[in-house]
């Protein structure tokens, strides 16, 4: 019996040591097959049964896998290393994209790189909380205002520089990102009072004076949408419809007459989630959301498995963000939140953000994988 | 720093952090808990509601409109049909490629300009109609294509792709005149009707019946709509149909109507304003119904123009007037037959008992004279010779002694001061007075002298021609009254479903009283000094038959009517009642004849024309060809 169970034991062991070589975090790694297994099954009937669109995106995650991949064999130490190295070649880069980017949608974005095009604030959502996590680590008492002074700084200039282009959905992630590294250092909460007082105080000169009337009117759209059935509150309208036709069990695959018919607009898009939850109903809605959760958790859990400061907060942030990625989206899908252009995590067509959040979950596994390393 | 501080802030700082990650993943499961609230507020709650709207967003219902069921007359000719036009309609996505090249719909305009020699206005509105419609919808070019347009744009249709000649069809009334005030005419819908209109049914339908049988059997003859549920995209596109229900035709209509009849009648009108109402005794089937001037009907159906509709309603003869049924005469004479019958029955008169007539009559501790016709009066008058010469001072008498409420009950009993039922709409009821309307309408009191001049059929009395058409079958009937109609029946599916006829109450009345009535009235047509003696020539059976004039003008005391000193206007108005063979009665006719003068010398030869025509025809000695 004993050797048996040793068998057991070293084969065991043996399989933990190929995936610590290859630095993949299994649970994590299942999770995000599955939500790039729906991805797949969603946007076939979301593009109407379009096998480019599907091909396309197979590129891309096949990309942003080995991408993943490639980030979890890099040593946290690394990140931590190059922190600020990446940090401000995303601001000059951002920079950039204001003075000679091209215009996509009304928003300038992107920045031609020749073979192909490139979105800076895409890479902001993760350098600026290793930036943060990267000048906070080495403070071992409680953050004094200094600290919070500079990083606060850290966040903002990023955040003012993609609200310019104006890209409030990502303004919004990347500000929320470097803020949960903040709160994650332990941020004391009478500091976070004063901060939300301070916001709650500036949000009407915000309103008034800084952001863009297209702006206004989607959230002021949210609050009645019926007002203007055919113009800015129509991708509300038609999405609530989707999804409330979707019933309990959903119409089926592919029988989103809300998608197939082209009244939901950007169905491949931000508003995927409608296409999902028509199709698919709440059972399937309360699958996607149990997965994310199993995503958070996971990335918790690494976060507090981490054996430094650096790693914890930029895992943690990582996290959070994902986390805001999904509530931003189907809150606004569903209507509860104005509409932002954020894609649902994992399942939205489109290269960019893929390639974002598989990256941020290749430096969560980085942070997994190789701590056992140095713990051994 | 000393290393025990070291150690104690990373236990702090890791105290810490695990409880700032419990908060948030608490946080993160509280959120998604509100999504999840969301969701079931959506899906389960709102399920219902959110599906009607997703299915009305994708499923477009559109009508199909019923075709409207024909009219026929008695023996099957057509007096309504749907007639195809042929009208070219143009869709411009075909040509255009789906607004790709927008220069290939401008050749194919003038290519069709310079083949059918289109003026550019036809164009210029065609463009103006084509921002109306989306591309995909075919729009309307040019409308009621002749033979020769079609044959040319026949030859070249290859070469016009996106152009295509669609069949609609439009309703047409073959005898125009003639039929106008029976048949009446549909036109365009308008906003009025619409609010009233059942919207599902009336979708796709533009006409709906304006008057006549048109609009009184309008649900009959609207038959039931289809439609079909298409499922359409964003852009209103159909992408496929789910479901087709067809449209149930129109019943067609088989009027009691003889057209040939009709046409006599509106004939004998020639140059006179008036109407002549025929309905078959025994049934009360109407067999003509003329009213003249008339007009055409199938001016109305498409639209009639605004000076032309302002000549028709300006007119002082009054085209559009519908006389038979609307118009209301005072009955004049033509009253006195059942003044007569009256007087039997509540024994204020016997047949034998003449009256002295010295030309005029005075109510008893009066001065005020009531004239005769007969200046010089008619001497011994008993009710025979009345009604023959239809003297007027027996009837004064007579009216004079039965009092207002026994006349008032007795000719209500004939339908007088009550509409005829029938089947068109928009019946006058005519008038006979009585001491209630008096003192509501007049403020008065009734005087004998009221019930004097009723007794003649004039006073306040007025009567329409179908009212008098229907007394005097009731009379024929042995006073069995019956209700007059237009429609015999329905034709549904090919299935025949005849119209009920309805059944009054039979008038208690001595058949000795009405035999008495009946032979004077044959001697107004065949006696010596008969009124209406001019037409009973040439004829193998008896008419009977009662004159009128009624005053249009009243004549003051002392003054005397000389005919052609008077405009044309105040010139009396001529009736004529009628029925025959007295001895077996089958038609009824009432004639009247505006301003025409005496009722014998106007009135009766025109119902003469009628009763010979349908007597000669239904003994089938003399078929009157179709007169189309």
């Amino acid at each position: 019996m004993i050797p048996a169970n040793n068998h057991q034991k070293i084969k065991s062991s043996f399989i933990q040591d190929l995936l610590n070589k290859l630095h993949i975090d299994i649970p994590l790694f299942l999770v995000l097959l599955v939500c790039s297994l729906i991805s797949f099954v969603i946007l076939y009937s979301a593009s109407g049964q379009n096998s480019a669109t599907l091909l396309k995106q197979l590129v891309r995650i096949g990309f942003a896998f080995i991408l993943m991949i490639g980030l979890a064999h890099v040593n946290p130490e690394r990140f931590k290393l190059y922190s600020v190295f990446l940090y401000s070649a995303g601001i000059l880069a951002l920079i950039a994209v204001l003075l000679v980017g091209d215009i996509g949608k009304g928003a300038q974005r992107w920045l031609n790189l020749g073979l192909f095009r490139f979105q800076p604030s895409e890479m902001i959502k993760i350098t600026t909380p290793m930036m943060v996590a990267w000048y906070l680590a080495d403070s071992h008492s409680s953050l004094n205002w200094k600290q919070l002074a500079i990083a606060s700084g850290l966040i903002l200039l990023p955040t003012l520089l993609i609200a310019r282009q104006p890209d409030l959905g990502t303004s919004i992630l990347v500000a929320g990102s470097g803020a949960a590294v903040l709160f994650f250092a332990g941020l004391s909460w009478r500091f976070m009072a004063l901060i939300g007082g301070l916001l709650g105080g500036f949000a009407p000169i915000f309103w008034f004076y800084l952001i863009k009337p297209y702006q206004k009117t989607r959230v002021l759209t949210l609050f009645n949408p019926e007002a203007d059935p055919h113009g800015k509150g129509y991708h509300i309208i038609q999405s609530k419809i989707a999804i409330g036709s979707g019933g309990f069990s959903g119409k089926g695959w592919t029988e989103s007459s809300q998608a197939q018919l082209h009244y939901l607009p950007e169905s491949s898009t931000d508003f995927i989630f409608a296409v999902f939850a028509e199709e698919f109903g709440l059972l399937g809605c309360l699958v996607l959301l149990f997965l994310y959760i199993l995503i958070i958790g996971r990335g918790l859990y690494i976060a507090v498995q981490a054996k430094n400061t650096y790693s914890r907060l930029l895992a943690s942030s990582l996290t959070f963000t994902f986390f805001v990625y999904v509530f931003v989206n189907i809150g606004m899908v569903i209507g509860i939140l104005p509409v932002v252009g954020v894609p649902l995590p994992l399942i939205s067509y489109g290269g960019t953000s893929m390639v974002t959040l598989l990256g941020s979950f290749g430096i969560l596994m980085s942070i997994h994988t190789h701590k056992k390393f140095l713990t051994q | 720093m000393s290393k025990r501080y070291t150690i104690r802030d990373a236990i702090t700082e890791n105290r810490i952090f695990l409880n700032r990650i419990v908060f948030l993943f608490a946080f993160v499961l509280l959120l998604i808990a509100g999504l999840i609230v969301r969701l079931i507020y959506l899906q389960i709650e709102g399920y219902e509601h959110y599906t009607s709207l997703s299915t009305e967003n994708r499923v477009k219902i559109s009508s199909i409109p019923p075709i409207r069921g024909g009219i026929y007359d008695r023996k099957g000719r057509v007096l309504a049909e749907n007639l195809p036009t042929y009208n070219l309609e143009i869709l411009p996505d075909k040509i255009t490629n789906k607004g790709k090249d927008k220069e290939k719909l401008d050749d194919t305009l003038t290519r069709l300009q310079v083949l059918l020699n289109i003026p550019n206005e036809k164009i210029a509105e065609f463009h103006k109609q084509r921002k109306r419609h989306k591309p995909f919808i075919p729009t309307p070019f040019l409308s009621n294509l002749t033979e020769e347009e079609m044959a040319k744009f026949a030859v070249m249709r290859p070469f016009f792709p996106g152009v295509e000649i669609k069949v609609r069809l439009t309703r047409y009334y073959p005898y125009d005149l003639l039929t106008a005030h029976v048949v009446g005419y549909v036109g365009r819908i308008n906003k009025k009707e619409l609010k009233s209109l059942p919207e599902q049914e009336y979708r796709g339908t533009h006409y709906i019946g304006k008057v006549g049988i048109e609009q009184s059997y309008e649900t009959q003859l609207h038959g039931k709509a289809g439609y079909t549920e298409e499922e359409t995209n964003a852009q209103g596109r159909s992408v496929n149909t789910l479901k087709e229900v067809e449209s149930k035709s129109g019943a067609n209509l088989h009027l009691t109507l003889d057209i040939d009849l009709q046409k006599i009648a509106y004939d004998a009108l020639e140059g006179f304003n008036g109407a002549v109402v025929a309905i078959e005794v025994k049934t009360g089937n109407v067999l003509a119904f003329a009213s003249r001037p008339s007009f055409n009907p199938n001016l109305f159906v498409n639209g009639i123009s605004y000076k032309a509709y302002e000549a028709l309603r300006d007119s002082p003869d009054r085209p559009l007037f519908n006389r038979a049924l609307r118009g209301q005469y005072p009955p004049g004479s033509t009253v006195k037959p059942f003044m007569g019958l009256a007087g039997l029955k509540y024994k204020v008169i016997t047949a034998r008992k003449s009256t002295p007539c010295r030309g005029f009559y005075q109510v008893p501790k009066d001065k005020h004279r009531f004239r005769d016709w007969k200046h010089w009066g008619h001497g011994a008058t008993n009710l025979n010779k009345a009604i023959t010469q239809s003297c007027d001072v027996y009837f004064y008498d007579l009216a004079f002694q039965l009092g207002i409420n026994r006349m008032y009950d007795f000719m209500t009993q004939f339908g007088f001061n009550q509409k005829t039922g029938l089947d068109l709409k928009g019946e006058k009821k005519g008038l006979f007075p009585s001491r209630e309307w008096k003192k509501k309408h007049k403020k008065k009191m009734w005087y004998p002298g009221d019930s004097v001049i009723t007794g003649i059929g004039q006073g306040f009395s007025l009567a329409t021609p179908i009212q008098l058409a229907k007394a005097t079958a009731t009379l024929a009937n042995y006073g069995q009254p019956i209700t007059p109609h237009l429609v015999d029946s329905l034709v549904e599916s090919n299935i025949t479903k005849p119209l009920a006829l309805e059944t009054e109450k039979k008038i208690p009345l001595d058949k000795n009283n009405i035999e008495i009535v009946i032979a004077a009235m044959v001697n107004v047509v065949h006696g010596r000094g008969g009124t209406a003696g001019r037409i009973s020539k040439g004829i193998s059976y008896k008419i009977a038959g009662k004159t009128g004039t009624a005053q249009v003008f009243t004549v003051k005391q002392h003054e005397t009517y000389n005919q052609h000193k008077l405009n044309k206007k105040l010139h009396d108005h001529a009736l004529f009642v009628s029925f025959a063979p007295a001895s077996d009665p089958q038609i009824a006719v009432s004639v009247i004849v505006e301003h025409g003068g005496h009722g014998g010398s106007v009135a009766a030869p025109i119902a003469g024309k009628v009763i010979r025509s349908f007597l000669n025809d239904s003994n089938g000695m003399d078929t009157i060809n179709d007169s189309r």
